[in-house]
């Protein structure tokens, strides 16, 4: 990815399987929400190009007319990102905007309506919130009506963005435990993205790490977290704060 | 020793709300920290914010240095708040951007006449280095700097007119982890070296573990437990600070606890629940959690806690996981199976002999405490879809 002559992305290659979940890990800067704009679509709203290849499925989706990408984008891969009050829009109540999202997707109104009810409560949230508007839900539930959204649309992967890194530790491990249920019961594919990698270790099953734009190291969780290669991944693990278990 | 800050039976109302609710701490003099621990909503920063006489106490006391803080005016005042300074989570609400960083210190120096604006040059650059900036940053704006550098400059700031008690008010929580790691060195080195006392208000137990020789543990505006840090994260007395201990993300595999989450949103301070204000929540909440409310009393050495079960806390009761598979409306309250309390299930290798009081866990309170049959947790996914949340309840 490029930003005129300035080359912020460069990414060898990252894969994510089906029903599996990856973690990008790294700091602000590295790349990683630029990646998922690319993914995404997207990068020419910030003015970035993308060369080089993203498939979903097979489907080679760069260079891919604005047209076809409106109908990938939600019902095949959606997106959460760290602020959930950014993704809806204030003046409309949160089930309007899941039940035009659905519709826009050709759904019909009593179709799109049992879908996000079904959902909501798939991420644990009565359907009866899809009548508040956006500032009247926490930040946790907000964040669990965005994914909702995605688990109506039956998107196959979802990219996530820093997703719990605005919200409280305890609404954080709810936010983790529904990503896991989602990949476990639907099959959802997830690329996580965080600075944090105990959040990735948590919930992951492979991690790339980025450093200015490209991947430094990408491994199995376990494998990463116990014997890190790369400095930079040994830096990032020493900079989490820990509980200390004193004697 | 003497508090250096005495907080007693402090109320906070927000109209109806009370932010906080008969809270009562002390900080004693640097080097010493106080982490105020809770999620949104819990008071925490609301407490911070009435030290500083930001927010005016509607009941209860605040002592700096044995005077009454509610009483001062004028000069008294003034030097109050040079003594008490604050740092807050998002550093660019408190820098202004059109302003470069040194005058922006040095504002701070001539506001409280400790050096004439123009002369400030010198001592700006050594509060920049003494946080680890370069000095030349001062020609910079904050624009020009990283989050972690800007939190930097802030914290230079409150330190420039020689505070003696910080509130730092999530200072890390807007950072990557890298910039938070090194900022909490800084405060570790700067504590030592300036004999600083603080108030660290955060959400993630780990971040206080290091800095904090004790912890308040806050919910809904209430003390739910209090004592020095390494004994109350070792074996917590209250099953919420289980629960946010539980919560903390951990990248040993072999480091993490069996996570309890806790399902709905802290309830809304408006109408708080009867009885124990946890206990909606509460994955080992008895019938009695319900109807009265339990008073902070004393559990072990320094350690306070308000919970009826807090001594089968303290003894390593299993608390049941509660896994967010159950969908509502598909479960009854009765059905909840892991909610049921065994008597025998209690843990006491657990507890390392001589943290609890003598006497203060009799064999028998463990027993007649847990009766299976009461064990009702409140069907939790329930709970947390019918909670509602107001856009007025006051952000902790």
């Amino acid at each position: 990815m490029r930003f005129g002559a300035r080359a912020v992305v460069d990414l060898d290659h990252l894969g994510v399987d089906d029903g599996e979940i990856v973690g990008l890990a790294g700091e602000s800067g590295s790349g990683k929400s630029m990646t998922t704009l690319a993914v995404l679509g997207l990068a020419n709203t910030v003015g970035a190009t993308v060369a080089g290849s993203i498939k979903l499925d097979g489907t080679e989706l760069v260079g891919l007319p604005e047209k076809v990408l409106i109908g990938l984008r939600g019902s095949r891969i959606a997106a959460i990102f760290q602020s959930p009050s950014m993704a809806f829009n204030p003046v409309f109540r949160v089930g309007d905007v899941a039940l035009r999202a659905l519709r826009r997707h050709g759904l019909t109104g009593s179709e799109a309506t049992d879908r996000v009810d079904q959902a909501m409560r798939g991420v644990l949230l009565s359907p009866d919130l899809l009548r508040r508007y956006p500032s009247q839900l926490s930040g946790g539930q907000l964040q669990r009506v965005a994914i909702a959204l995605a688990v109506a649309l039956r998107a196959e992967v979802l990219l996530a963005d820093e997703p719990t890194s605005a919200l409280d530790v305890t609404v954080q491990a709810e936010v983790l435990e529904l990503l896991r249920e989602l990949r476990s019961r639907d099959g959802m594919s997830v690329l996580f993205i965080s600075h944090d990698l105990a959040v990735i270790a948590e919930l992951c099953d492979r991690v790339a790490v980025m450093q200015s734009g490209s991947i430094v190291e990408q491994g199995p969780a376990g494998q990463i977290m116990s014997a890190p290669e790369h400095p930079y991944t040994a830096d990032l693990l020493a900079s989490v704060p820990v509980i200390e278990r004193r004697a | 020793m003497a508090a250096l800050l005495e907080i007693a039976g402090l109320e906070v109302r927000f109209g109806p709300v009370r932010a906080v609710d008969g809270v009562s701490l002390d900080v004693a003099p640097g080097p010493f920290g106080l982490g105020l621990v809770g999620e949104s909503g819990s008071g925490k920063s609301t407490i911070g914010r009435a030290v500083l006489r930001l927010v005016p106490a509607a009941a209860g006391r605040i002592r700096f240095d044995g005077t009454d803080v509610a009483g001062l005016s004028g000069r008294e005042l003034r030097d109050y708040r040079r003594a008490v300074q604050i740092v807050f989570q998002d550093p660019d609400n408190t820098l202004d951007p059109r302003m470069r960083v040194g005058p922006a210190i040095a504002e701070a120096l001539a506001a409280h006449g400790i050096v004439p604006r123009r002369e400030a040059g010198p001592r700006v650059r050594e509060l920049l280095e003494e946080v680890g900036l370069d000095p030349d940053f001062a020609s910079r704006y904050p624009h020009q700097l990283s989050g972690g550098q800007r939190q930097r400059v802030a914290i230079a700031r409150a330190l420039s007119v020689q505070p003696r008690l910080l509130v730092l008010d999530e200072p890390t929580s807007a950072l990557d982890v890298r910039a938070q790691a090194r900022i909490l060195e800084l405060i570790g080195r700067l504590r030592g070296e300036r004999r600083l006392a603080y108030l660290l208000i955060t959400h993630n137990l780990a971040v206080v573990s290091e800095l904090c020789e004790q912890i308040a543990v806050l919910y809904l505006g209430r003390v739910a437990e209090s004592g020095p840090t390494a004994e109350l994260l070792a074996a917590p007395a209250h099953p919420y600070t289980r629960a946010l201990r539980s919560a903390v993300p951990e990248i040993a595999a072999s480091a993490r606890a069996a996570r309890i989450v806790l399902h709905g949103e802290p309830p809304d301070a408006t109408s708080p629940p009867s009885g124990c204000v946890f206990h909606p929540r509460c994955p080992l909440a008895i019938d009695r959690c319900a109807v009265e409310v339990p008073s902070l009393r004393p559990i072990a050495p320094g350690r306070l806690v308000a919970c009826h079960r807090a001594a089968e806390v303290l003894a390593g009761i299993e608390m049941p996981e509660r896994s967010g598979a159950v969908a509502p409306g598909a479960v009854e309250p009765g059905t909840v199976a892991p909610g049921t309390v065994e008597p025998g299930t209690v843990a006491p290798g657990a507890v390392e002999p001589g943290a609890v009081e003598p006497g203060a866990v009799a064999s028998g309170t463990v027993a007649s405490d847990a009766e299976p049959s009461d064990a009702e947790p409140s069907d939790a996914a329930q709970a947390g879809a019918a909670q509602p949340a107001p856009p007025s309840a006051p952000q902790g």
